[in-house]
């Protein structure tokens, strides 16, 4: 039945008949607006348009944006209550979203200044679905794309990418309704679907005129973006053009950097080519390949293998590593695998199960092996960033596509190296870099990895919170931009998926608007949040001095330091050594005995540690296992029994900003007074503290995300506290006092 | 705080060069003297706030804090920085050479070794940067031999300390056997108590510029709290601790309670603790009353004065006609307990009161517990294990226990507007915890430095929790079973609400560390004996310094610069293990590892100095400005600059 279901596109204007009837008037009405000027309004015409239609309680529609079905009135639980209680209202599936519109007036609207623009708390993007169950007799079912028959469950849970759970009654509404609304739904999530259905090539929005943030990103696309970063980085290597219409590879980016002396581009369809992710001030670089295939001649793989490594060596001093990166981390089901079973952790359906998975907390988290698996990723890149800043060698990092691990690891290894990465746009130009222009398969890797990536770089944030300019804010944000089909940053596999995709769909259109444009999604009230208050902004340094006082650093490293000799033959300074090893094995690995990475990963630590900090050097993560910790913001942000009323980082975040706002405010009244008339100023005003928007009070831990919904000031209290600690020894029975005279008078 | 390392940044500070130049104070602390003071992200001083290197967040309190200079007394310090600093009244007993330190993180060290009547230090200088290992001997809980001597005549010495790491030496036995090692010598000053010596807190003289003893008048915190009222009396029946020899002597009861009928009570409650005031809440008028359990035993035996009493104290708060009785240990405990002749209110006997078990373990239980993590934290830690080897020792379950008991009594208290009687067997232990905990919830004043000391030295010190006991202050018995670590896990539990709620609290985490080194050190009185009796006997105020003294006397070390006064804000912290944390910064400062890397307070420091800075040139502006326009118009009033916490 669903596998006829007509796609709705809205170029075509063509609306499934069976929806028509109950839309018929906010239909055509929508229909016609889209038919006129459409183009030319903005997301407040919209509304504004759109107010007299509100006592009808209809989601504001993005442009492209249509309804599939509706169905009305249904329960949505509150899920911080046991006693399953919930609002009524109408849930409404879209071309975009899973949408809920309360009957009630909720507070939320006035209440929020972190507003996503595109889509509001209540809601799903249809991508971010993850899972949809049934409730069935009290009985909690999977719903496959398969399993959606004719019969539909009485309730209905959603679990989401970002970790949202949503409940749903379908009981209170007619049954016609019930069924339409949840065959809806659990098609358009669960159903595979093909690219070109995805929301972002409906959607018509035009992107503001506040592109700022997105000019300063390098997006990486053009041979100038690729010639400033080398010149940044004073890279000796050489631009490739030649695969401007992929006639090199498909699998490359259009522009690449490899090593000055590789001349034939030709072989292998660009398999093995080590391409260059970034250099280091003393010469040496960070190179990435894909794996050669293997069918090749035995002789022709070695010569062409010797040449490639050659070729990375001769970039600086004749030195390099190679690491096989499909050898030393887990593979990328391992990380699926884990993943799944970590976010398992955080889709909590009510206070009874969080309060029983409570105690198995910490064995639940490290079972999953999810934090594992950061660590090793963050050890990795801390190896590689060894290899560069201590012994100036050059690092080749290969993998089998040379698209995934590698692009985890380089753009790590980098954020580490250059505090240009350290900042908004250097981080999201680097972003663009390694995956976007990198050719990271998102669409097939559901960004999984990507998600990691953010992972990883968190921890590097909690650690160092001054030497970053943004928030945690920002990597959580970016991390549900993913899942909102409105751009097109992580919607292709390659650059040339992109390219030849858009040429066949929509040769007009351009690409869809960039993540990066975050005016698309947050005002720049909100988009404040991105920055972290505490950044500490090093004298304007957008390019990186040739000589900065790092140099020194090395100098004051203890001797000892030094001593780490490489004896795991890692450390080859003549290629002649190289060859013999390579007879060996397809590619050398460079930490070759498994018993002390760590350990000579450990010596480098501690003498980066005694060194005085320098937020705008080199920076290196604490990998010991209290030191990893738990992006709460991210996982635990939904889940209301972990909320701490007035309480949590924000309260630090929302003080600084406060401080940073008066300290700013200071600054403006003394340069008044400096340029003029200062007497006539009355500065009384300017010293009032700025009416920020973000009082400090008032907030949960939570915020900006998952507003208090309706929740009173109640501590929460926990349940079955009896079952909690089993004590197997005698200890709990003693007396408190050992000695005992119980007066017995 | 104890030094224990390798020194780093010395070298390359430059902030050491004038820290050490001038007439200083000595610093009564464990100095640590320019070597790394793990875990005290905030320790960073004025000094350091201008920059942003790495020796700034490394280098000790203790360094800057010699230079605070309000002390009357000032000794002049050897700028030499390995050279044991001695405290007043501190004499040096013995020493030697060549003893090696095997140390878990660098290896073996070999340097010297001098034990004071106060402190054992340890200095190796051939290693660049030198290494020092200073902590007083009070943080000693057991020394012994490690077998035989060697062939060359080596003996080993292992340490265990109360500050969670162990410590080995190894040394070679005098050849003539009449002279004591110098580990003799520190045994038996280590051990003083057992040894029939004083502790060092009653030779230590230094003169501070506030006397820490008078921080606390039990009258005055009553009268901050509206009490006496109509309801509550402050009875005079322990003032020479007749009924109860491990109570305060002021004590606060319902006024229709006789103290005939007190005496009455005592017997009938556990070591005659019978249930008193702790706090009222200002508006509710809902009581937090702290007791030990009734004497039911097995036949349930009832007291008419006691039932009174409880609805007295239910009477004494009109809003609510209930009164919730927390008993604070698992209710098999407490069933227990009726066997040996305690036991908990029946229903019957207690009309209108609901009886809540808070499943709290006992004394024995928090001992164990902190023995495993003891083993899991230090020296290393095991990567791949580490959460679940974390949860086995059941830590932070504890710890969740108690500050969920807390919860429910501040939830009781303010939301139930009901008062409550908090007991467990004898009233001192976790009804401390829970009292005191709760009352931080409930009152912001106990959020302040100040009001902490309040705190600690009323629900704690007053109200007879066994320090000496607990903690064993000199006494050599470390296999005693009174041990336990139930003062530390308060100051965690603490420490877990400082995490969820930054802004809230006066004191930063170095307060807390310090309370917690100087609980073990015995150089201040303040943790000295088991009761308020005991230590007016061994007229403790008199003849020890108090820690608060010490404290108070540079309060700009232990601010949090987020503090934000809330007044009547109350707190509810989030008690799920996933937002309980181990508290890194103490259980495992002493892995060098482990160092801190979030100077989030140091950054927010150089914010406050900014604008501060910016405050005053406005006010400059400002009066430049008023002045001229006063000759022009005069009679304008200069305003005032917005003072600094108007925001809320």
């Amino acid at each position: 039945m669903w596998g006829a279901f007509p796609v709705l596109k809205l170029g075509s204007h063509s609306i499934p008949q069976s929806y028509c009837s109950w839309l018929n008037i906010t239909f055509t009405r929508l229909v016609g607006m889209l038919g006129s000027d459409w183009p030319g309004a903005t997301l407040q015409e919209i509304k504004l348009e759109k107010e007299p239609l509100k006592k009808e309680k209809h989601p504001d529609l993005l442009p492209g944006e249509v309804v599939f079905c509706s169905a009305n009135p249904i329960l949505k639980y509150t899920q911080d209550d046991l006693s399953q209680r919930g609002v009524f209202g109408t849930l409404f599936c879209t071309n975009f979203r899973v949408t809920f519109i309360s009957d009630e007036m909720s507070l939320e609207e006035t209440a929020r200044n972190f507003k996503n623009k595109l889509y509001r708390e209540h809601d799903v993007t249809l991508t971010c679905v993850d899972h949809i169950y049934g409730v069935y007799d009290e009985k909690r079912k999977l719903i496959t794309g398969g399993l959606v028959k004719n019969k539909y469950p009485s309730k209905m849970i959603i679990h989401c990418k970002d970790l949202q759970v949503f409940q749903f009654c379908l009981t209170y509404t007619k049954e016609e309704d019930a069924k339409k609304i949840f065959h809806g739904i659990a098609h358009h999530c669960l159903e595979e679907k093909s690219l070109k259905c995805l929301f972002a090539f409906s959607y018509e929005g035009t992107t503001s005129p506040d592109m700022q943030r997105k000019h300063d990103t390098i997006m990486f696309d053009s041979p100038e973006d690729w010639t400033k970063e080398m010149k940044r980085t004073k890279t000796k290597c050489r631009l490739v053009t030649e695969n401007d219409n992929f006639d090199l590879s498909q699998k490359l980016p259009k522009y690449f950097v490899i090593p000055s002396v590789i001349e034939d581009l030709s072989c292998h369809q660009g398999k093995g080519l080590p391409i260059w992710c970034w250099s280091h001030h003393s010469g040496c670089a960070l190179f990435k390949a894909s794996f050669l295939p293997v069918a090749q001649e035995d002789g022709d793989f070695q010569k062409h293998l010797d040449t490639m490594i050659n070729a990375v060596a001769h970039n600086y001093l004749y030195s390099v590593k190679t690491e096989d990166l499909t050898e030393s981390l887990p593979t990328l089901q391992d990380i699926q695998q884990s993943y799944n079973k970590f976010k398992q952790f955080f889709l909590i359906d009510n206070a009874t199960e969080f309060w029983l998975s409570d105690v198995k907390w910490f064995s639940s988290i490290e079972s999953s092996g999810w934090l594992d698996i950061i660590r090793q990723c963050l050890q990795k890149a801390v190896e590689v960033v060894e290899c560069l800043e201590k012994h100036n060698t050059n690092v080749l990092i290969t993998e089998e596509e040379g698209t995934d691990l590698c692009c985890l690891i380089s753009s790590l290894a980098q954020i580490m190296l250059d505090p240009y990465y350290r900042t908004l746009t250097g981080f999201q130009s680097l972003v663009q870099k390694e995956w976007v222009a990198g050719c990271h398969a998102f669409l097939d890797r559901c960004n999984h990895l990507n998600q990691k990536d953010k992972d990883c770089v968190w921890q590097l944030v909690q650690q160092q919170g001054p030497a970053f300019q943004f928030s945690e804010t920002y990597l959580t944000v970016l991390s549900d931009s993913i899942h909102v089909p409105v751009f097109s940053t992580f919607l292709f596999n390659s650059a040339y998926h992109r390219e030849s995709f858009m040429k066949v769909e929509s040769p007009l259109a351009q690409s869809g608007p960039s993540v990066w444009d975050w005016s698309l999604q947050f005002d720049s009230k909100a988009q404040n949040f991105f920055l972290n208050p505490l950044y500490s902004e090093k004298v304007k340094q957008t390019v990186r001095k040739p000589h900065k006082p790092k140099h020194q650093r090395q100098l004051s490293l203890p001797s000892t330091a030094f001593k780490t000799p490489p004896k795991k033959g890692f450390f080859k300074d003549e290629a002649d050594s190289l060859k013999k090893i390579l007879r060996v094995k397809r590619i050398s690995r460079w930490m070759g005995s498994p018993d002390s990475p760590v350990a000579a990963t450990w010596e480098f630590y501690e003498a980066w540690q005694r060194r005085p900090l320098d937020y705008h050097s080199l920076l290196l993560p604490c990998l010991d296992g209290p030191a990893i910790h738990l992006w709460m913001q991210r996982y635990l942000r939904w889940i209301p029994e972990v909320h701490i009323m007035g309480g949590g980082s924000v309260a630090i975040t929302t003080k600084l900003m406060e401080l940073l706002a008066q300290v700013q405010d200071l600054k403006r009244v003394i340069d008044q007074k400096d340029s003029s008339q200062a007497a006539k100023l009355d500065t009384h005003t300017h010293l009032q503290p700025r009416p920020l928007s973000f009082g400090s009070s008032g907030h949960m831990s939570s915020f900006p995300f998952a507003y208090s919904r309706n929740r009173s000031f109640n501590p929460i209290i926990p349940t079955g506290l009896l079952q909690s600690i089993v004590l197997t020894d005698n200890l709990a029975s003693q007396e408190d006092e050992v000695s005992q005279f119980v007066s017995l008078v | 705080m104890h030094a224990h390392t390798s020194a780093s940044a010395r070298t390359h500070d430059p902030g050491h060069t004038n820290r050490n130049c001038g007439k200083t104070w000595q610093l009564p602390v464990f100095v640590c003297r320019g070597s790394v003071r793990f875990g005290m992200e905030e320790s960073g001083s004025v000094e350091s706030l201008c920059s942003s290197t790495r020796s700034d967040r490394s280098s000790g309190t203790a360094a800057e804090l010699r230079g605070k200079g309000r002390a009357t007394e000032k000794v002049h310090m050897d700028p030499k920085k390995d050279e044991l600093p001695l405290l007043p009244e501190e004499r040096i007993q013995d020493s030697a050479k060549e003893v090696t330190y095997i140390c878990p993180f660098i290896g073996p060290l070999r340097g010297s070794l001098t034990v004071t009547n106060y402190r054992l230090f340890f200095s190796c200088t051939e290693r660049e940067p030198a290494f020092v290992l200073d902590l007083p001997l009070g943080v000693l809980s057991r020394v012994e031999k490690i077998g035989p001597a060697t062939s060359r005549g080596d003996v080993s010495f292992g340490f265990v300390c109360k500050d969670m790491r162990n410590l080995r030496f190894v040394h070679k036995e005098p050849e003539d056997s009449l002279k004591k090692s110098v580990f003799e010598v520190l045994m038996k000053f280590a051990f003083p108590v057992s040894n029939n010596m004083s502790l060092f807190a009653f030779e230590y003289k230094q003169v501070f510029p506030e006397n820490g003893w008078r921080v606390y008048d039990p009258l005055a915190e009553y009268k901050r709290q509206g009490l006496p009222n109509e309801s509550w009396r402050i009875s005079k029946v322990n003032d020479h601790y007749e009924l109860c020899d491990t109570y305060p002597a002021a004590i606060v009861v319902p006024v229709t309670i006789t103290d005939e009928e007190l005496r009455r009570i005592s017997s009938f409650r556990a070591k005659g603790r019978i249930p008193v005031l702790s706090w009222i809440h200002p508006e509710s008028q809902a009581a937090v009353v702290r007791s030990s359990q009734p004497m039911v035993a097995q036949n349930g035996r009832r007291c008419k004065e006691d039932e009174k009493l409880l609805q007295a104290i239910m009477d004494a708060n009109a809003q609510s006609h209930k009164l919730f009785i927390f008993d604070a240990r698992p209710s098999v405990n407490a069933v227990a307990n009726k066997m040996k002749g305690g036991g908990y209110e029946s229903e019957d006997a207690y009309q209108n009161a609901e009886l809540v078990f808070l499943e709290i373990h006992n004394i024995h239980v928090m001992r164990e517990s902190l023995r495993k993590l003891k083993e899991v934290v230090y020296p290393n830690i095991e990567e791949s294990h580490w959460l679940s080897n974390l949860e086995s020792t059941h830590w932070l379950e504890h710890i969740k226990l108690i500050l969920a008991g807390a919860l429910r009594i501040a939830d009781k208290v303010e939301s139930g507007k009901t008062s409550v009687v908090v007991h467990c067997s004898d009233g001192w232990d976790r009804t401390a915890q829970l009292t005191s905990l709760a009352l931080i919830m409930l009152d912001s004043h106990y959020r302040t430095i100040r009001g902490f000391q309040i705190l600690l030295e009323k629900e704690w010190l007053s109200f007879g929790h066994r320090f000496q006991q607990r903690v064993g202050h000199g006494d050599k018995n470390h296999t005693d079973a009174d041990r336990s670590p139930i003062f530390l896990q308060f100051i965690d539990c603490v420490w877990q609400m400082t995490r969820q709620f930054p802004a809230a609290f006066e004191y930063n985490e170095n307060f807390l560390i310090t309370i917690l080194d100087h609980l073990y050190s015995c150089l201040f009185g303040t943790f000295l004996c088991n009761s308020e009796q005991q230590r007016l006997k061994e007229e403790v105020p008199k003849r020890t310094v108090s820690l608060w003294s010490f404290v108070n006397s540079q309060l700009e070390e232990f601010v949090n610069p987020l503090y934000v006064h809330y007044s009547s804000h109350v707190l509810f912290p989030t008690v799920g293990i996933r937002h309980l944390q181990l508290w890194v910064s103490y259980y495992i400062r002493w892995n060098p590892r482990m160092r801190p890397q979030e100077p989030v307070h140091q950054r927010y420091k150089e914010l406050l100095a900014k604008r501060a800075e910016l405050q005053k040139r406005v006010e400059e502006l400002q009066r430049e400005a008023a002045n001229r326009t006063s000759s022009e118009r005069a009679g304008s009033p200069t305003r005032s600059i917005t003072p600094v916490q108007t925001f809320v």
